[in-house]
Parts: C-alpha cells; sequence; structure tokens
C-alpha cells in the first residue's frame, strides 16, 4: 500500500493536505512505530485499521467525545495490543520497561544522557 | 553555559511517553525495528508538530515591541497569548540574538526542545554529535550549517531540560523594513529559532 493509501485506509486520522498531523511528539513516535512494523510484514495495514478502529469503537462505547484529541491514545492502545498479540513484546516486559524508563529519569541528573 | 536552578534531575515524562518509550525500546532491543528507520520516518514529520507556531511567535515581536518585552521577560505566557503551550508544564525561555550576541540550543541529555512552537526536533538535534560539540565547539557547530560568526559576536549556549526550553529570537534581516508580519514569519526558519543559523529575505523551509 501507498503511503497515501495507507493513510486513507485511516479515517479519522487527524491530518492536512500534507500528511498526518501530532499534537505531541510521542503520537509521531507511535505513529512512526506502527507504520514501520506494517512495512516490515509483522502486521498487514489492513490489521492494523482493523486494531485501530477496534479502539476507537471501545472508546465510543465508553462514551468517549470523539473530537480526536485523544486519537492517539487509542492508537497507541491498539499498538500495544497487536504488538503483543504477535509476540513481539509481551504485557509484563513493557510495563516493566515502562517503569524502569520512569525510575531511569527519576535517578539521572541533569546533563547526562538518561538510559536504563 | 546556563546553570540550572531547579532540581537537578529529570522530570519523568507523561505516561503515554513513557509508553511509547517501553514499545520503541524493547523492539530496538529486540532487532525488530531498526532505530534510524523511525528516525527517518519521523524526520519526514518533523514541521508536523506545531507547524509554523515559533516563526509566528518571532514576527510578533519583531513587529510588536511591547509583545517582544513581554516575550523576553516570561516567554511561556507571551507565547501563551498564541494559545501555543506543551501540556507538561514545561517553561519557555526566549534569548534574543543582537549583533553581539548568538545564541544556540541544544540538549545535552537527550532530545528536550521547546516542540510546542518548533515541532518535532529534527535528527540532527536528537544525534550525539550535536549534543555534545555544542557545547565543546558550538562555533565549528554552527560553521557546519554554514554560519560563520565573526569572532566578537559572543556565543552563549543554552541547555534545555524536560522544565526548561528555549527559544531563540533571530535577529530580524536588513531590508524586510516593509514587510507585514505574515511575510516576515515565512522568512523566519526553524534552524534559525535553534540558533544553527540567521534569518535571512531568502526564507527557508528548514
Amino acid at each position: 500500500m501507498s503511503g497515501p493509501e495507507r493513510l486513507a485506509a485511516l479515517p479519522r486520522l487527524p491530518h492536512d493536505p500534507g500528511g498526518p498531523v501530532f499534537a505531541e511528539p510521542w503520537e509521531a513516535q507511535a505513529f512512526a512505530l506502527a507504520v514501520r512494523l506494517s512495512e516490515q510484514g509483522y502486521f498487514t495495514w489492513t490489521e492494523w485499521a482493523a486494531a485501530l478502529a477496534q479502539e476507537l469503537r471501545a472508546a465510543a462505547g465508553r462514551g468517549e467525545p470523539d473530537d480526536g484529541s485523544r486519537y492517539y491514545h487509542h492508537w497507541l492502545a491498539a499498538l500495544e495490543r497487536l504488538v503483543t498479540a504477535k509476540g513481539l513484546a509481551d504485557p509484563g516486559a513493557l510495563l516493566a520497561r515502562k517503569e524502569a524508563w520512569a525510575e531511569a529519569y527519576r535517578r539521572t541528573p541533569h546533563g547526562k544522557p538518561v538510559e536504563l | 553555559m546556563h546553570d540550572h536552578d531547579h532540581d537537578d534531575h529529570q522530570a519523568v515524562p507523561s505516561d503515554l511517553t513513557l509508553r511509547v518509550k517501553a514499545l520503541e525500546s524493547l523492539l530496538v532491543e529486540k532487532g525488530v525495528v531498526d532505530p534510524a528507520a523511525l528516525d527517518a520516518l519521523i524526520d519526514t514529520y518533523e514541521h508536523k508538530v506545531g507547524p509554523r507556531n515559533g516563526a509566528r511567535v518571532v514576527a510578533r515581536a519583531w513587529v510588536d515591541p511591547a509583545f517582544k518585552n513581554r516575550l523576553l521577560a516570561d516567554a511561556t505566557a507571551a507565547i501563551a497569548e498564541f494559545g501555543y503551550g506543551g501540556r507538561q508544564g514545561e517553561h519557555m525561555v526566549v534569548v534574543e540574538n543582537t549583533p553581539t550576541v548568538h545564541n544556540l540550543i541544544v540538549c545535552t541529555l537527550c532530545s528536550c526542545y521547546p516542540w510546542s512552537v518548533l515541532g518535532l526536533p529534527p535528527v540532527w538535534y536528537k544525534s550525539a554529535p550535536y549534543r555534545s560539540r555544542a557545547v565543546i565547539d558550538p562555533r565549528g557547530v554552527m560553521r557546519e550549517f554554514g554560519l560563520e560568526l565573526p569572532d566578537e559576536v559572543e556565543v552563549r549556549v543554552w541547555d534545555s531540560t524536560a522544565e526548561l526550553r528555549y527559544l531563540v529570537l533571530p535577529e530580524r534581516p536588513a531590508g524586510s523594513e516593509g514587510m507585514t508580519e505574515e511575510e516576515l514569519a515565512a522568512l523566519v526558519t526553524r534552524d534559525s529559532m535553534v540558533g544553527v543559523a540567521k534569518v535571512t529575505l531568502a526564507g527557508g523551509t528548514a
């Protein structure tokens, strides 16, 4: 699937005529991860669109406003779910790694790179 | 160098940021994704986060002296007048270039960047060579960007943190006197607001 076709498969993606737009850097990182994993064949873009649609539907079911403000929250949830479903990482490892990063930020003095 | 007077450990980023970092670092570690390929992809979108916001702030400061005073006194509040602002409470400081002082911003730690006004950091800003050399040899770094400063110009390097982000207010280019605020904003490049370039009448996209 070409870039524009890929984006067209995600009808509610926040975008402008030049492509997707992001409110914060993590959103672009999450976007890039999904694109890259799909490009490498870990899942198809159709699978990705379905996983994302499922998260969006679940959010709507919880009564969340559908104004796009939480689009990438759902994107990230879908990505975590698909990555674990494909056996690329397990949920426990993701949680442990997240805590490890938080701890690394807390203990690293300024001027030093944050490393695990 | 600026002395940081805040807590000298890092602010922990948002839960969402940490989740993305966890995913990315685990997948990179397993060899599932190549970090360079991710960076290249993200670089494609670097102008897509808060595009042109910083340029509007700079152009306003050039045409409105009262705004410029507010900007230099309290950049966070002045930038908020445009509706731009980080969601994690980071403070903005604007440093002004003059004929005798040139400012350069860096984050020696990682990639702290005033993204609410400049968008996503370019790959070079996040690179280890820029982060280390901007402090040790700022003139050499600027020369690589094609910016040669006379010896008598004082260079000040500002090290960003998660809580404190800098933006350079570049000098208004000579010959731009008759231009509107909007025309001026079109001249202001990202690189000029990081301090690795000057604003010229030719403008540019970076």
